[in-house]
């Protein structure tokens, strides 16, 4: 990566940040209304195929409250990769870039009005699980790029709110409109999409079904479906995402379960989280750049999260790879601290 | 080359101070039940309000509680949530009750 690309990736990101803060003072008359600075930071390593690298991350998060409708929010990612370089040593690779810098107005009890830069609403782990923070493995699944239009955010705009709500079903939406932008700061495709969810409480499912059409090169569809499931008895959520391609599609299932009824969330053995997760991808037709592996693929990953005190998770995963061109084992381990707090003193 | 290693260390200061920032920010508000934590003893708790069930059904869907936070920031914390989680009008008030009882 260019060097004045990240000083530019900086200035940006210190900029817009800078703006977020002034923009917030207009709310610190409202007492609960303070923005926030929110994120996770980690450090992370990988072992794939024998080659181990190493990455601190920083994801840090502003949200700022303007009157009584809007919102301004902004997620960054910083990275630096260090990893062995051809023949002897070590190299590194700096990332920097913003995820989504958005204004939310609340137009109406059911619709909110989106502008700006803005993550992809297809499936469930661009929008929601993406932050290091919440994601219970440090690789994506190996479907994420598929629906999301290569850089995983759009420039434009998106109506998005809650349809129908009842105590025993809850419908949600969302629908956006991209522009094609190379922007280096903004990079984004030509697309349209959206997705609608629905939630039954007692149950405790959420279903939901995805669309995205890219609207530029292939004018290519996209669809996808998600199944989540939490139990309300024991500590254990499951999820599941398929999605489809014009070349390729594929799916994941993950469960995880939280060992609280072993002497509580706060014991010893109640820190821990086993998680499991099943993926697997089927390759329709040569694409090189729809993000998939090249041929069909299964993965079994297999994880052991601890949370300790005061915010901080550590993440270790082992999976096992298995496609034509050759099985794999990638080991990795991470440990992660989540920060939440207002943007400024206060009294 | 220089000035972009300068931001980065501005940048991981700010880091690292905003973490003790937490610390001696952190206060009160803090939601009342883990979403590990309630599910076992539920059935001998009180009824749960409105505003933790909202919570338990919605935020915890994607994420674990924090462990706490500043009571200032509970209304923007209420607000992202209802535009992430896309709550409707009367779960986001039912949130904010919780979290500001």
């Amino acid at each position: 990566m260019k060097e004045p690309y990240i000083e530019r990736m900086l200035r940006s990101f210190v900029s817009a940040m800078s703006f977020l803060f002034v923009m917030g003072f207009a709310s610190v008359f409202y007492a609960q209304n303070t923005p926030l600075i929110s994120g996770g930071m980690g450090f992370e390593t990988s072992t794939n195929g024998g080659n181990t690298s190493y990455t601190p991350v920083i994801m840090p998060l502003l949200a700022a409250p303007l009157g009584d409708h809007l919102l301004v929010e902004s997620r960054a990612i910083l990275l630096d990769t260090v990893f062995p370089k051809t023949g002897k040593g070590y190299d590194s690779q700096h990332f920097i870039a913003l995820s989504y810098l958005q204004g939310d107005y609340i137009a109406t009890p059911h619709v909110t009005v989106v502008g700006g830069y803005f993550l992809i609403p297809f499936g469930t782990y661009n929008d929601r699980l993406s932050p290091i923070w919440i994601s219970n493995f440090q690789d994506a699944p190996l479907i994420s790029s598929l629906g999301t239009m290569t850089s995983g955010s759009a420039t434009g705009g998106m109506l998005r709110g809650n349809a129908w709500s009842t105590s025993k079903v809850s419908i949600d939406y969302a629908a956006y409109f991209s522009a094609g932008s190379t922007n280096e700061q903004f990079q984004s495709s030509r697309a349209s999409g959206g997705r609608v969810n629905a939630y039954f409480p007692h149950a405790r499912l959420e279903i939901g079904t995805s669309y995205g059409h890219l609207l530029e090169h292939k004018q290519e569809n996209f669809y996808g479906a998600h199944v989540w499931w939490e139990p309300a008895q024991v500590p254990l959520r499951v999820r599941s995402e398929y999605a489809h391609g014009e070349h390729s599609q594929g799916l994941w299932i993950e469960g995880d379960y939280r060992l609280s009824q072993f002497g509580g969330a706060e014991s010893l053995i109640g820190r821990l989280e086993p998680v499991f997760r099943w993926q697997q991808t089927f390759r329709n037709s040569p694409d090189a750049t729809d993000g998939l592996p090249s041929v069909d693929t299964k993965r079994a990953d297999f994880g052991l999260d601890y949370h300790l005190p005061h915010e901080v998770r550590i993440n270790t995963s082992y999976a096992r790879q298995f496609s034509s061109t050759g099985n794999r084992n990638i080991w990795e381990t991470a440990i992660v601290y989540r920060f939440l707090f207002p943007a400024w003193r206060g009294k | 080359m220089k000035s972009c290693k300068h931001l980065l260390i501005v940048v991981s200061l700010l880091a690292v101070s905003a973490t003790f920032a937490q610390t001696s920010n952190m206060s009160a508000a803090q939601p009342r039940s883990d979403r590990h934590e309630a599910r076992p003893k539920s059935v001998h708790e009180p009824q749960k309000s409105e505003g933790e069930r909202v919570f338990d059904e919605n935020c915890s869907r994607c994420h674990n509680a924090p462990e706490g936070f500043s009571p200032r920031i509970s209304g923007t914390i209420v607000r992202h949530m209802r535009v992430r989680a896309n709550l409707s009008e009367k779960d986001e008030q039912a949130l904010l009750r919780f979290l500001n009882p």
